[in-house]
């Protein structure tokens, strides 16, 4: 046996790139360069971007924070309200709303689970923006547009849904909803799935109710899952671009529907003004670096860190 | 003996709940196919009129409409599909390629920068990657990749998330059997080509069908890089160049039927291997 071995090292010739000492090295170098190009580069450029006045071709100059405070515009607030009331629904619903689907799943009281479970993901099979013409046309401005129909059966007076800051909100988050749920179901799955079924009896054992055990066995268990589906969401949320696409048909959003990433895109593409969007895209950044920051302090994800 | 009568009782009660909700979501999820499958069946004139309805209508319902898909401004459509289909084949086989090796690697070996490898990633995973889109613009714009396929699937060559998710799912390999092929006489490559790769075959499954999802629904990007009508993809296309005006109603339907129809039936095929290669894999902290 231990001849085999040593006949087995000796056979292997270890140099140049099939060294396990530098093979590593070669399996992570695809990352370095993508990183380099990709993240890296593009990264300084744009913060570089932002403390430019860029005209046509590469002529470039150096115009200190005039990119940032031209952001002081009414075009800039409206999208930033768009975007951060979009933000906190998405949070709220996207985060509770499949957790309860995927609590009643993992339990295996409703019947049918695995149909349900696989029927559940397909609608984030589709793409925004085939799914958002359904969306666009029930919640259109006649009063032949689905939604409206059922407003007028039981006796209310029909929407414009998407003219008015509120009830376009209400159809985004709608539509957020129907594409992202079986996502965050099948990450929430997981995590239940990881929480040891012993817990739950010692938990039953010392007289806990349903309610007590998913607060004190469920939610601790799930608190890793639970933090990357919060800190993904926000993310989203933020730079929602696709959703309002799909809702107002137009490059940017537009009007009521134009979000951080759609005005950005407005400025640098539609009015080739490199500088300012850039500085939107900072600014977009710095937001969600900081929310996500303190949702991961509030969550206590440094604290286990230091255990 | 009654109080678990009252138990079984309570619970078949809060199991009749469980399904009802869950059928309620069910509908949710599934009415706008509905709406889009009967809608597609009819002329564009029709639903200008009366808008979606569920109601089927012999007189003038029919597949006729996808005809439409064909002559509509000379089958552009059908552009739009094949550049889809390309981006998404192209996106995927590359994507999976390199964060396949790239997360194993940092499963697999301890070697110095691993830690700082693996925090970047993970900052990676929180940076909105739109804003990185202004400058990459101006990369492709100097390489001359403006129009190209190529220019398209470059930003997500290596994603971070499938880096992160092929790690998570590599640490549950045991080290014994890179040892063991070693002894073998493999090389480390080989190792990963021969005996890995099999095992791994949950966790592409599960990657295949999530970066296809991303790629089919990919809007941003892909309208920056391809100016060319068409060369747009059915995001595209569907979402910025149809506009509501006359023949368009007829199109808009049976062609989001059609774009949403493929991957669904892949998805059908191989949900199995999806479901459990992403819970078996994914996040745990």
């Amino acid at each position: 046996m231990q001849k085999k071995i040593t006949a087995g090292i000796h056979r292997r010739k270890l140099h140049g790139l099939t060294d396990p000492r530098v093979v590593p090295y070669v399996l992570v170098t695809p990352f370095l360069i993508f990183f380099a190009v990709v993240y890296l580069y593009p990264l300084i450029s744009t913060i570089i971007m932002s403390f430019q006045k860029i005209s046509s071709g590469r002529n470039t100059t150096f115009i200190g924070f005039k990119n940032y405070a031209r952001l002081n515009t009414r075009d800039f607030w409206m999208a930033l309200q768009t975007t951060g009331r979009y933000a906190v629904w998405d949070v709220i619903v996207l985060t509770i709303v499949p957790l309860l689907i995927a609590t009643v799943l993992n339990s295996g009281l409703a019947k049918g689970t695995n149909f349900f479970k696989s029927l559940f993901f397909i609608p984030s099979l589709t793409s925004i923006i085939v799914a958002g013409i359904v969306f666009r046309l029930a919640f259109g401005t006649l009063e032949t547009a689905t939604a409206n129909r059922v407003l007028t059966f039981f006796g209310m007076e029909p929407v414009k849904w998407l003219s008015y800051a509120g009830p376009a909100n209400f159809v985004l988050i709608l539509l957020t909803l129907w594409r992202w749920n079986g996502v965050n179901i099948v990450y929430y799955l997981s995590g239940l799935q990881s929480i040891p079924k012993d817990q739950y009896e010692a938990a039953q054992i010392d007289g806990a109710n349903a309610i007590q055990s998913f607060l004190h066995v469920t939610l601790p268990g799930l608190k890793p899952v639970l933090i990357y589906v919060i800190t993904i969401t926000v993310l989203g949320g933020f730079s929602m671009f696709t959703e309002s696409v799909a809702l107002w048909q137009q490059k940017n959003g537009g009007g009521v529907g134009r979000t951080i990433v759609g005005y950005m895109y407005m400025v640098g593409f539609d009015r080739n003004d490199f500088g300012m969007a850039s500085a939107i895209g900072i600014v977009l950044l710095l937001l969600v670096l900081v929310v996500n920051l303190i949702q991961l302090i509030l969550m206590g994800f440094f604290k286990k860190e230091d255990q | 003996m009654a109080k678990n009568r009252i138990n079984a009782r309570k619970r078949g009660m809060l199991s009749v709940l469980a399904t009802l909700l869950m059928i309620l979501f069910a509908i949710f999820a599934m009415i706008p196919f509905a709406f889009m499958f009967m809608s597609s069946l009819k002329p564009g004139t029709e639903m200008m009129r009366f808008g979606l309805t569920l109601k089927y209508d012999p007189e003038v319902s029919s597949f006729a409409n996808y005809a439409a898909l064909n002559t509509y401004n000379d089958g552009i459509y059908w552009s739009w599909y094949r550049s889809s289909a390309i981006i998404m084949v192209l996106q995927t086989v590359l994507g999976l390629f390199f964060s396949s090796i790239v997360g194993y690697g940092l499963a697999m070996y301890e070697f110095k920068g691993r830690n700082l490898i693996m925090s970047l990633i993970l900052i990676l995973m929180m940076l909105p990657f739109e804003i990185l889109l202004l400058p990459m613009y101006r990369m492709m714009t100097a390489a001359k990749l403006i129009n190209n396929y190529i220019g398209v699937v470059i930003p997500y060559l290596v994603p971070p998330f499938m880096v992160f998710f092929f790690r998570q799912y590599c640490q549950g390999i045991p080290r014994e059997l890179l040892e063991a092929g070693r002894i073998d006489g493999c090389t480390d490559y080989g190792i990963f080509y021969r005996i890995m790769l099999p095992i791994l075959i949950p966790a592409f499954g599960a990657m295949t069908i999530l970066s296809c999802m991303n790629s089919w629904n990919n809007l941003m990007w892909p309208m920056i890089v391809l100016r060319d009508n068409k060369l747009h993809t059915i995001p595209i296309g569907m979402g910025c160049t149809i506009t509501p005006y006359k023949s368009a109603y007829d199109v808009l339907m049976p062609g989001a039927v059609m774009a949403v129809v493929p991957i669904i039936v892949i998805y059908l095929c191989a949900q199995k291997t999806f479901i459990t290669g992403l819970t078996s894999g994914s996040v745990k902290g």
